[in-house]
């Protein structure tokens, strides 16, 4: 171990203080730090001793979208084996979905994280580890034969503007990734929806419907899925999304480590639930919506909803910081996502929507609720300064 | 009766000698000056860059969005701003002594307005097609910030040639964003500048294609949207601050 130590020590040397590469220095100290804890420590101001660190947050959200990642992987190659009629053996399917998602991951990381490595150079400050977790969120909520240069764009898209332009990792305001998402559903509607796309090579095949569950109740189709194959994820949709189950675990980790909010994640599925009865009641008097009369907890397991709330709306910086604001946030969210995925049918991924509207508004709730908490307390303070 | 001939005279001449320094000061102040001072050059150049009316006074920006999705009718848009700035700057400037000021809004409205419709009947009549694309925006040049902006700004306390200077300045660096952004959402956006195909010929499916969409380009969509412009009027914002670092304001 010393005698790694010291063989970085050495490589980094030219990069130190007054030295002839000291502008790259940020990039070889990103490097570094991925293989040691660094011993820098906070200076100024009170601070909690933790071990924690941005690095170790972020990896712990990595490993909680692992089990999503790899469900994601073999059902890319299941729903492209099935469609072919082939025979779906583990290996096979998990192979085919590879080849398609590991290029997708790679460039993300890549584009990603060379500007970011541009932006700290150039900047003068250290590279920030929010990237590790957009990179590899950005290729799991896209369609499997999306581009790849159509990735590397939207990664380009959502980097500069939804985060340099404001400064910076735990400065950007929308959520990275779905920034990315969003660029790519307006800037290519025909690679991000409709009936090709969700299944790998789908328009290869003839008469195969690849559609998603909520892109055939918005055309009137039949769902041939049931609740138990949307639970386990066994449908066609963007790559990691389908599984709520391999979701649930990863969203155990992240609230037993407490890196996500167990109230985001709560409250949006109840403000889910809570849009997708009150349309179910309402249902009876469309019955010609297939939308509205869809049942309430298969609104919850569809559509990316679970994904996106375990995952996206408890990104720490563009959610809500106050304990009231979560609730608020994320029933918010939970809500408009389903409103969305009924009143416009145009736009199934509901939970995009919402999520990045929310995040806009999540200062708005915050503001909101500290200046509620001071007007109580003063109104308690009033009423002591009375009774003494 | 003497003594107050006097007076009369005492100040008639004491008129006469303001009006003589008046005079002089005037001709000073414009005789002076070079036909393309070093001061002229300024409100001409100014606008283009540091005192840009998009980028740095942000104004305008309704119409940078709207008429930006192709090159030609942002040209053409350009010009009919710089007719409109450069006529009514002069105008108001002209006339700057003889308005009242509680009226002058309601002045200089009748005088862009008279001149916008004149733009929009030489556009229908010369180039009706463009002016089919632009459709309300000529009309709405009346409501462009810009234009009432240099009006109360400039040409209400600065000489005829000096107006008619910054207005072509300003319609300039108005027309300068308004020519890149549509430069690029139409490049970027349909594949096509001055609705040529530069960038290759998209057929049904990629083998009818040429040129770039043989390689499975496909157009940005977004582009064709507003928010885009008002995305690329950031960039170029971001751009211009990051070089000129006096144009930050203070947090």
């Amino acid at each position: 171990m010393e005698w790694i130590r010291q063989r970085l020590d050495k490589i980094k040397e030219p990069f130190s203080k007054g030295k002839k590469f000291e502008k790259y220095a940020p990039a070889v100290n990103a490097l570094d730090t991925f293989l040691f804890v660094p011993n820098h420590t906070t200076k100024k101001g009170a601070h909690i001793r933790d071990a924690v660190d941005l690095k170790r947050v972020m990896i712990t959200v990595v490993l909680a979208l692992i089990p999503a990642l790899i469900f994601g992987m073999w059902n890319a190659g299941y729903q492209y084996l099935s469609q072919i009629q082939a025979e779906v053996g583990f290996w096979e399917a998990l192979g085919h979905g590879a080849i398609k998602l590991i290029p997708m991951i790679v460039v993300s990381y890549a584009v990603g994280l060379g500007i970011e490595f541009a932006f700290a150079i150039f900047r003068g400050h250290e590279v920030n580890e929010g990237y590790l977790v957009t990179g590899l969120l950005i290729p799991m909520i896209m369609p499997i034969d999306i581009p790849l240069w159509m990735v590397a764009i939207s990664v380009v898209f959502a980097v500069l503007i939804g985060k340099e332009a404001f400064g910076g990792t735990g400065m950007n305001i929308l959520n990275p990734a779905l920034t990315a998402r969003a660029f790519a559903f307006f800037a290519y509607p025909t690679y991000m929806s409709g009936t090709k796309v969700w299944v790998s090579e789908a328009s290869d095949v003839d008469a195969v419907s690849g559609e998603t569950i909520l892109g055939k109740l918005a055309s009137g189709n039949e769902v041939a899925y049931s609740s138990m194959d949307m639970f386990s994820g066994l449908i066609p949709g963007s790559i990691a999304e389908t599984s709520t189950i391999c979701i649930l675990a990863g969203a155990l980790l992240l609230i037993l480590t407490k890196v996500g909010s167990w109230r985001i994640i709560l409250s949006g599925f109840i403000g889910a639930a809570i849009m997708g009865l009150i349309f179910n009641s309402l249902g009876g008097s469309f019955p010609d919506n297939d939308l509205m009369n869809f049942e309430w907890y298969n609104h919850l397991i569809i559509g990316g909803l679970a994904f996106g709330i375990v995952f996206m709306a408890t990104d720490p910086v563009s959610a809500a910081q106050t304990t009231k604001g979560k609730w608020i946030y994320g029933f918010l969210i939970g809500l408009f996502a389903v409103m969305i995925r009924i009143f416009n049918p145009a736009y199934p991924e509901g939970i995009m929507m919402a999520i990045l509207l929310m995040n806009v508004f999540a200062p708005t709730i915050d503001h909101y609720v500290i200046q509620g908490n001071v007007k109580k307390r003063k109104k308690r303070v009033k009423a002591q300064v009375k009774t003494a | 009766m003497a003594k107050e001939n006097n007076t009369q005279e005492k100040v008639s001449s004491k008129e006469e000698a303001k009006k003589k320094e008046m005079i002089l000061f005037l001709s000073n102040s414009e005789e002076k000056e070079h036909f393309l001072s070093k001061q002229n050059r300024k409100l001409l150049s100014d606008p283009l860059n540091d005192d840009n009316p998009i980028t740095v006074q942000v104004l305008g920006i309704c119409s940078a969005l709207a008429i930006t999705v192709q090159l030609e009718p942002a040209i053409v848009m350009s010009i009919a701003v710089m007719a409109v700035m450069a006529f009514s700057n002069m105008i108001v400037s002209m006339i700057r002594n003889l308005i009242p000021s509680r009226i002058r809004i309601i002045v200089q409205l009748v005088i862009v307005a008279a001149l916008v419709i004149l733009v929009d009947q030489i556009l229908k009549a010369y180039a009706y097609d463009v002016s089919k694309q632009l459709s309300v925006f000529v009309g709405l040049i009346i409501t462009n910030c810009i234009v009432m902006g240099r009006l109360e700004a400039f040409a209400l306390g600065n000489g005829v040639y000096k107006s008619l200077l910054d207005g072509i300045g300003n319609a300039a660096g108005y027309g300068f964003i308004l020519i890149v952004v549509a430069f690029f959402r139409e490049l970027l956006g349909s594949g096509k500048l001055f609705g040529y195909e530069v960038l290759g010929h998209k057929g049904v499916t990629v083998a009818e294609s040429s040129g770039l969409y043989a390689l499975g380009y496909e157009n940005n969509g977004l582009m064709l949207l507003s928010p885009m412009a008002l995305i690329i009027v950031g960039i170029i914002i971001w751009i211009q601050r990051s070089r000129n670092r006096k144009l930050i304001e203070e947090a």
